[in-house]
């Protein structure tokens, strides 16, 4: 699976290259997927074969790693309806194939999951589960657990209803459903339920705080990651922003939107909830990684679940029960005071909530947040975890928004700038018991990729100008770096393969939220495209083109 | 007493020389639509190019400031901003630029509206009446500098992403979806 394991730690323990080695990686194939677009998926390695998957059209590929140059084995195509590419937000990208039992998995743009025969390329079966007619589209990374495999659906702009579900790993059929909003039973929300906090105990919380049926456009999509506690057996994921980004328009706190659950893997019944962003401002979806660790924290052995959140906060919550152990920020912000760890709660500054005919300015963190995303990683060996991230401020002003099916619904226009410094993109190296940064490395650009670690003390990222670079995990020195021909947006991927030899691989093609500039021919005079993230990436295109392409190092 | 009649005369000959903005006053009913035979390319076999036919609906549109303004509300109200945003694109494409994939005529992007594109653009044929689709056709050239500035929206009520309409140098349109290096600002 793209995040490694289960825990998301993206930590290899293959230790072949080392800081002292890594200067010698050379290419040792490529491989081109033949689109053109935002490239954010991750290739996949099991036993000889490399799976690579395209965006739209959403082309899965089998490579051949036991003959030289890697040859293609077969190419799967699940044709997706094209209309699906109206109503994708940010790019037509895919996050990723996971693996399980012989079978790929993977989501279409169009609202189709599907599981392929690894060896043959074969479909097996294919679900349709998203319906595009009302803005839903598919781009997260499947996990596979138990049996079960389990999606979620994007379309937070377009004013779509928020769902995950779990899907027989064996027949593609649907064992439960669970959305984000609306009444208990809807929500999976039952006797089993316990939530740390006050604010979030009640009945029906999913439709009393929201205007009367504003919930059946609230949003709260799970397009980012899922992880799984198989001693729990809770999974545990986040929900996307609220609709519309007016927030006027939707008062109440929004459950259960911008938040995260820990459900029942069998079941799909929540366990618990806690929202990172009540009633949220500023789109701030809550849907990136969660990395599940079992650490000393204040002098006990704890279940923890660590959380870089687009709210600019770096959050260790009890895994077990929902209770917020540390949220320290990792970003300039000037929207918020930090979190009351007596209530949980996220302490707005009154004076930064953007207004109806009012121009908002100097918002940090922006709309895209902190942190996106782009997952990070963490490593047993140093303690760290490595956050791939943006330094991005915004301008905001709201207007009323329509409602209208299968249409954005917004009622807000941005401008992105990048934030205090200038530079808009950093790599953080996050000190997780120590709450704070150890070091960092500041890019020219957001830093969009993922990112993995290994247990030979090398980390690996991409830049959106077209480096891929290796760091040594624990001091930050850029040890290595290679110029791949579009910006790297992907995540990457280490493996041993059947040649026993280390490899590091990375997709290469700029896109996603700040690439569809390039990637989509935006014009760049325009400050609001792209949902405002052209202003702050007008010069993207001075320093890359499209891409598509795989890129594989090894050592000599 | 004699001047009067002849200050008149000058004053009502002065006011005959103002144009004034002419429109239908009643809109075609809903539900109805013109008829557009309009061609994507500029090539045909032979000479003259492809055979097409026009309402003459344009003349109403084109140039009408009244009709763009109401473009550029309409641009709002049915959400075409979501995904153009203010013409630099992102969910669809840009249309501030010179890049036609559909072709630039206000009846092709009538058509567009109408009829929807397979990559993405729904039809609005049933949703939006006819005559407002030509408002939006005629506002979404002027985004582009493709109509008088004597006529074109002055104002945005908006964060001012980008210069306004009728300051906005005319880039003529580039038909047939050539998509321009990535690397090169539009010109």
């Amino acid at each position: 699976m793209p995040a490694k394991n289960v825990a998301s730690t993206r930590y290899s323990e293959l230790a072949e290259i080392t800081p002292d080695n890594v200067k010698n990686l050379h290419v040792s194939f490529t491989f081109s997927v033949g689109v053109n677009r935002g490239q954010e998926s991750s290739p996949l390695v099991v036993g000889g074969t490399m799976y690579v998957l395209s965006p739209y059209p959403n082309i899965l590929y089998a490579l051949d790693l036991t003959k030289p140059g890697a040859p293609l084995k077969w190419q799967y195509n699940p044709k997706p309806e094209a209309a699906a590419q109206g109503v994708a937000c940010c790019d037509v990208v895919n996050r990723g194939p996971t693996y399980s039992d012989g079978h790929v998995f993977f989501n279409t743009l169009d609202g189709n999951v599907v599981s392929v025969d690894a060896a043959t390329g074969q479909e097996a079966w294919k679900t349709k589960v998203g319906n595009i007619h009302v803005g839903e589209t598919m781009t997260m990374a499947p996990l596979v657990a138990k049996g079960k495999v389990f999606v979620g659906n994007s379309g937070g702009e377009m004013g779509v209803r928020g769902w995950i579900q779990a899907l027989n790993q064996h027949s593609g059929k649907v064992a439960w459903k669970a959305f984000s909003t609306g009444p208990d039973k809807d929500v999976l929300i039952g006797s089993e339920f316990k939530p740390f906090y006050e604010s979030d105990k009640g009945q029906d919380l999913g439709v009393k705080s929201w205007p009367p049926n504003a919930w059946e456009q609230g949003g709260g999509t799970v397009w980012g990651w899922i992880s799984y506690d198989p001693d729990l057996n809770l999974l545990y994921y986040g929900t996307g922003n609220p609709g519309p980004w007016n927030a006027d328009q939707r008062p109440g706190d929004n459950k259960w939107t911008s938040g995260i659950f820990a459900r029942d893997a069998d079941t799909g019944q929540a366990r618990w909830f806690y929202q990172w962003s009540p009633h949220d401002l500023y789109d701030w979806d809550g849907i990136n990684e969660q990395i599940l660790l079992d650490m000393n924290w204040k002098g006990e052995t704890r279940k923890v679940l660590v959380r870089p959140e687009r709210n600019g906060y770096v959050y260790i919550l009890d895994r077990t029960t929902g209770e917020v152990l540390s949220a320290k920020p990792f970003h300039a912000i000037t929207t918020t005071r930090g979190v009351d760890l007596k209530t949980g709660r996220l302490q707005y500054i009154p004076e930064k909530k953007p207004e109806m005919g009012k121009v908002m300015r100097d918002i940090c963190p922006n709309a895209s947040g902190a942190k996106d995303w782009s997952p990070s990683a963490y490593s047993p060996r140093t303690g760290l975890l490595y956050l791939p991230h943006t330094n991005l401020c915004m301008d905001e002003e709201h207007m009323q928004a329509n409602y209208i099916a299968g249409t954005p619904y917004l009622g807000s226009e941005v401008r992105m700038k990048a934030g205090p410094g200038g530079h808009r993109g950093v790599y953080t190296a996050w000190d997780v018991a120590g709450e704070r940064a150890a070091w960092s490395i500041k890019e020219e650009f957001p830093v969009w990729s993922g990112t993995l670690v290994t247990a030979g003390d090398v980390t690996f990222y991409g830049t959106m100008d077209g480096w891929f670079k290796a760091v040594n995990a624990r001091t930050g020195e850029v040890l290595w770096q290679f110029k791949t021909g579009s910006g790297i947006i992907g995540q990457p991927t280490t493996y041993r393969g059947p040649d026993g030899r280390q490899h590091v691989a990375i997709l290469s093609g700029v896109g996603g939220w700040p690439g569809v500039i390039v990637s989509a021919d935006l014009d760049p005079r325009d400050a609001t495209g792209a949902l405002g993230f052209l202003n702050a990436m007008r010069d993207l295109k001075d320093v890359t083109t499209k891409g598509g392409m795989l890129y594989d190092f090894v050592l000599p | 007493m004699t001047r009067h009649p002849l200050a008149l005369i000058t004053l009502m000959l002065a006011l005959g020389a103002c144009q004034r903005e002419e429109r239908a006053a009643r809109p075609s009913p809903v539900g109805s639509e013109t008829q557009e035979q309009v061609a994507l390319v500029k090539l045909s076999p032979g000479v003259p190019g492809p055979t097409t036919y026009t309402s003459g609906k344009a003349k109403e549109f084109e140039g009408n400031a009244y009709h763009l303004s109401q473009g550029k509300k309409l641009f709002t109200w049915y959400n075409c901003n979501g995904c153009h945003a203010s013409g630099g694109g992102g969910m669809g494409p840009a249309l501030i630029d010179d890049r036609w994939i559909y072709g630039g005529s206000i009846e092709n992007i009538v058509q567009t509206i109408r009829e929807g594109r397979p990559n993405g653009m729904p039809s609005f044929r049933g949703r939006v009446p006819d005559d407002q689709i030509w408002e939006l056709a005629a506002y979404v050239r002027s985004m582009s500098g493709n109509a008088p500035a004597s006529a074109a929206p002055a104002r945005s009520d908006s964060l001012h992403p980008h210069p306004a309409e009728n300051r906005t140098s005319p880039s003529p349109p580039v038909s047939g979806g050539i998509v321009p290096p990535s690397g090169l600002l539009p010109q």
